[in-house]
């Protein structure tokens, strides 16, 4: 069908009369696979390998919500998007849902008609120096320049950070995070600033690491999740309870490799059986398969595992669980249960 | 008896120039070192030379050619520049983008096609029946790069026959102007109504395709040359159109034309690409989907055409009135005193703006990778994204601009033969 749009408008550019939209599910299903929209590529986060296989955390949400929908992580049509265009992309209906580290602020939520289905990732903007400029705190960066990435949370923090210490500073404004690690080593700012998972992870790849240094002060609170459209409760539903499920998962000990024993059938724990459909019914209240939440953890594993394997301490970006371990463990990932 | 006066019988033997006279040392006295002047500069342009290669060629000169990832540069001491790994590494993709490795011959073969088609317009000595192909060329590549049945193209294409025969035969009937208008509007009809319904028809019936390659996939060099190569292709004739429309003496076409030129002159490009990438989005209903690469390509063809207008509106003002006037004096109607006086001589002083404008667009393809289109450029941040090659870039920018140059010098070579050979003036 689309072949024909394709040479249709090659032929000459006609009125198409549109067909009234059902719900993102339904569509979901009628195209049997699912847009999301990710990052154009950040470490650990999302990036096409050498033979255009996407990777990574923001990946690997977008392949569990689609296990969930269709029963097929690979049932995923990766869209990568600029910070420019991701919200329009998202209102415009061209991506289903939005998997591309994006921030869940007020205005965002209220103002740009967008439903945070949950967060995947607890970060916070710190900045990044030369050990030889001899800066210990953040607090001693007045007048310094500021390589910043544009059109992100990270611009405005910074702005509200130096006002609230009365100090200045002269921001570089760069278009991606790559080209900024580039513009700060070629000495283009004394400071570079974004969130701490992304400066960890541009650090490791600096030729020798050990020159450089993240400050200790987190300016800003960076909650990263899964957006939708909002309006659609049901699959805003969707996408919140599958990020919720990976949690749970993890929590209960339910792993890539043993959950395709446990959801064979109902066992011992009601909680795990609800979540892995063997009980109760949850996957048809959310016009899903029964074994909705166990598909999507055979993807890539539970939150804990999805973790190790693209952000991990394991990796080359080797980030800490931190603020991001399970609450029971003294983080923040903790889900409202499986009932 | 006469005295024979004395005739030499034979030739002198042609004796080698003088030392001074031949070889590099006349070719650098002539050209390098003829005044005080001339020599100063050279020798400052010498040692500019030297220096850039002094810094450039040990960093590029490095035996890192099978390094899998950057930390083995780092790593390795015998490595201290580049690393050339990322480009064996990434190859294909820089070429191909996503592009399924199976079906890469495809494209492949629509880059070597398109060259066998553009051959007869660019070289006149080749014989003239190949403009065929050159003309059903457009929807063989756009099937090779797509895939999918034959038959989508095939109906797209019967259009034109349709056209081309209810033209023929109403004229016997009912005059020219009318002919023409029933011939497009036939063939817009057919193709809007006619060409998926027939083309899904014969498709169930016989299907005979390729696999279809969704536009997600499409990436590398290959989208920079399709959106470029469309782009240019379809900006000459709409530019040229444009221009004339400028030109009219015709007040409602005149002022389209000119709106139209002004508007699109006036606008950035990459306001053009956001308005395709985004705002079309908004403005088409929810379920059609509607190709990106495709807006892209109408988008970066309608500003390509609007400066190649102005382009060509230069040759023809260039142009001695008297052209015009000898024209009107020959008896010829519009279309041919256009096509057989005016335009060949206005397009052949255009031919460096032309030119110039073709490579900028080419080389503007690569602001789409701000809307996320992974062109070269695109791909740099998804490569950097990879924990392999995070922090790679100088590589990826010598190679990426080493392709384009490729691309956009022969480009100005094929311009100056052009120019060489149109030459009429003494």
């Amino acid at each position: 069908m689309k072949k024909s749009v394709l040479l249709g408008t090659i032929a000459a550019v006609g009125v198409m009369a549109g067909v009234a939209s059902a719900g993102t599910l339904d569509d979901v299903k009628a195209n049997g696979v699912l847009k999301c929209g990710v990052s154009t590529g950040l470490a650990g986060f999302a990036a096409p390998d050498a033979n255009g296989r996407w990777e990574g955390f923001d990946v690997a949400v977008c392949r569990a919500v689609a296990a969930a929908v269709l029963g097929d992580g690979d049932a995923v049509q990766f869209v990568p998007l600029t910070t420019k265009v991701r919200f329009t992309a998202l209102n415009s209906g061209e991506i289903d849902m939005l998997s591309r580290v994006t921030t869940w602020t007020f205005s965002r939520d209220v103002d740009l008609g967008l439903t945070f289905a949950g967060v995947n990732y607890y970060d916070g903007q710190g900045f990044m120096v030369r050990k030889d400029l001899g800066v210990a705190s953040a607090t001693e960066l007045d007048g310094a320049t500021i390589c910043i990435t544009t059109g992100t949370t990270t611009e405005l923090n910074l702005a509200d950070y130096f006002r609230a210490n009365g100090m200045s500073y002269e921001p570089v404004p760069i278009e991606t995070n790559a080209e900024a690690q580039q513009q700060y080593l070629a000495g283009a700012c004394d400071v570079f600033t974004t969130d701490a998972s992304a400066l960890a992870a541009t650090r490791a790849t600096f030729e020798s690491p050990d020159e450089h240094m993240v400050l200790p002060e987190i300016i800003s609170k960076e909650p990263l999740g899964p957006v939708v459209r909002e309006g659609d409760e049901p699959w805003g539903d969707i996408v919140r309870w599958t990020l919720n499920a990976l949690i749970t998962a993890e929590e209960k000990g339910v792993t890539m490799g043993n959950v395709a024993e446990m959801g064979a059938a109902a066992g011992p724990d009601p909680e795990i059986n609800r979540l892995l459909g063997t009980e109760g019914g949850l996957g048809a209240m959310l016009g899903l398969e029964a074994n909705w939440a166990a598909n999507a953890i055979a993807v890539g594993g539970n939150y804990g595992e999805l973790f190790e394997a693209n952000v991990g301490e394991a990796t080359p970006i080797g980030l800490s669980r931190g603020l991001n371990a399970l609450w029971t463990q003294g983080g923040l990932i903790y889900t409202p249960p499986f009932r | 008896m006469s005295q024979e006066p004395y005739v030499r019988t034979e030739m002198l033997e042609e004796q080698p120039a003088p030392l001074g006279q031949t070889g590099i040392s006349k070719w650098m006295r002539e050209n390098l070192f003829s005044s005080v002047s001339n020599s100063i500069i050279s020798g400052l342009a010498i040692l500019v030379v030297v220096f850039m290669l002094y810094e450039f060629l040990p960093w590029m000169l490095q035996p890192s050619w099978g390094a899998e990832n950057l930390r083995q540069c780092y790593d390795d001491p015998n490595i201290n520049g580049a690393c050339w790994g990322i480009i064996r590494d990434r190859f294909n993709q820089l070429m191909f983008g996503f592009y399924p490795h199976a079906e890469q011959w495809r494209p492949l073969l629509a880059f070597a096609l398109m060259l066998v088609a553009i051959a007869p317009v660019l070289f006149d000595k080749l014989p003239r029946k190949m403009m065929w192909f050159s003309a059903v060329y457009p929807f063989l590549g756009v099937w090779l790069l797509w895939g999918g049945s034959i038959w989508g193209p095939l109906m797209v294409l019967a259009g034109f026959v349709i056209g081309y025969v209810v033209n023929k035969v109403l004229a016997n009937v009912a005059g020219n102007l009318i002919a023409l208008i029933v011939a497009v509007l036939a063939t817009l009809l057919w193709w809007l109504y006619g060409v998926g319904y027939v083309s899904e028809m014969l498709t169930g019936a016989m299907p005979v395709g390729i696999a279809e390659v969704d536009s997600d996939n499409f990436g590398g060099l290959m989208l920079s040359i399709t959106i470029g190569v469309s782009g240019i292709a379809l900006s000459l004739p709409l530019g040229i159109i444009l221009a004339l429309g400028r030109q009219s003496d015709m007040f409602i076409i005149k002022v389209l034309s000119v709106g139209f030129i002004e508007f699109i002159r006036g606008v950035p490009l990459i306001t053009l690409l956001f308005v395709a990438s985004v705002l079309l989005g908004f403005f088409l209903p929810p379920d059609v989907t509607f190709d990106l690469i495709l807006r892209v390509i109408i988008m970066v063809t309608i500003f390509a055409s609007a400066y190649m207008a102005e382009v060509i509106r230069g040759g023809l003002a260039a142009l001695p009135t008297g052209q015009y006037e000898a024209a009107d004096a020959l008896g010829l109607d519009y279309w041919q005193s256009m096509r057989l006086i005016i335009m060949p001589q206005a397009l052949k002083i255009s031919i460096p703006g032309i030119v110039g404008t073709f490579i900028g667009l080419f080389k503007d393809t690569t602001l789409v990778s701000i809307i996320g289109l992974l062109d070269p450029v695109g791909l740099i941040v998804s490569i950097q994204g990879t924990a392999d090659w995070n922090g790679v870039v100088w590589e990826l920018f010598t190679f990426i601009a080493l392709m384009f140059w490729v691309f956009t010098f022969s480009m100005s070579r094929y311009s100056m033969y052009l120019e060489n050979k149109l030459k009429t003036t003494h």
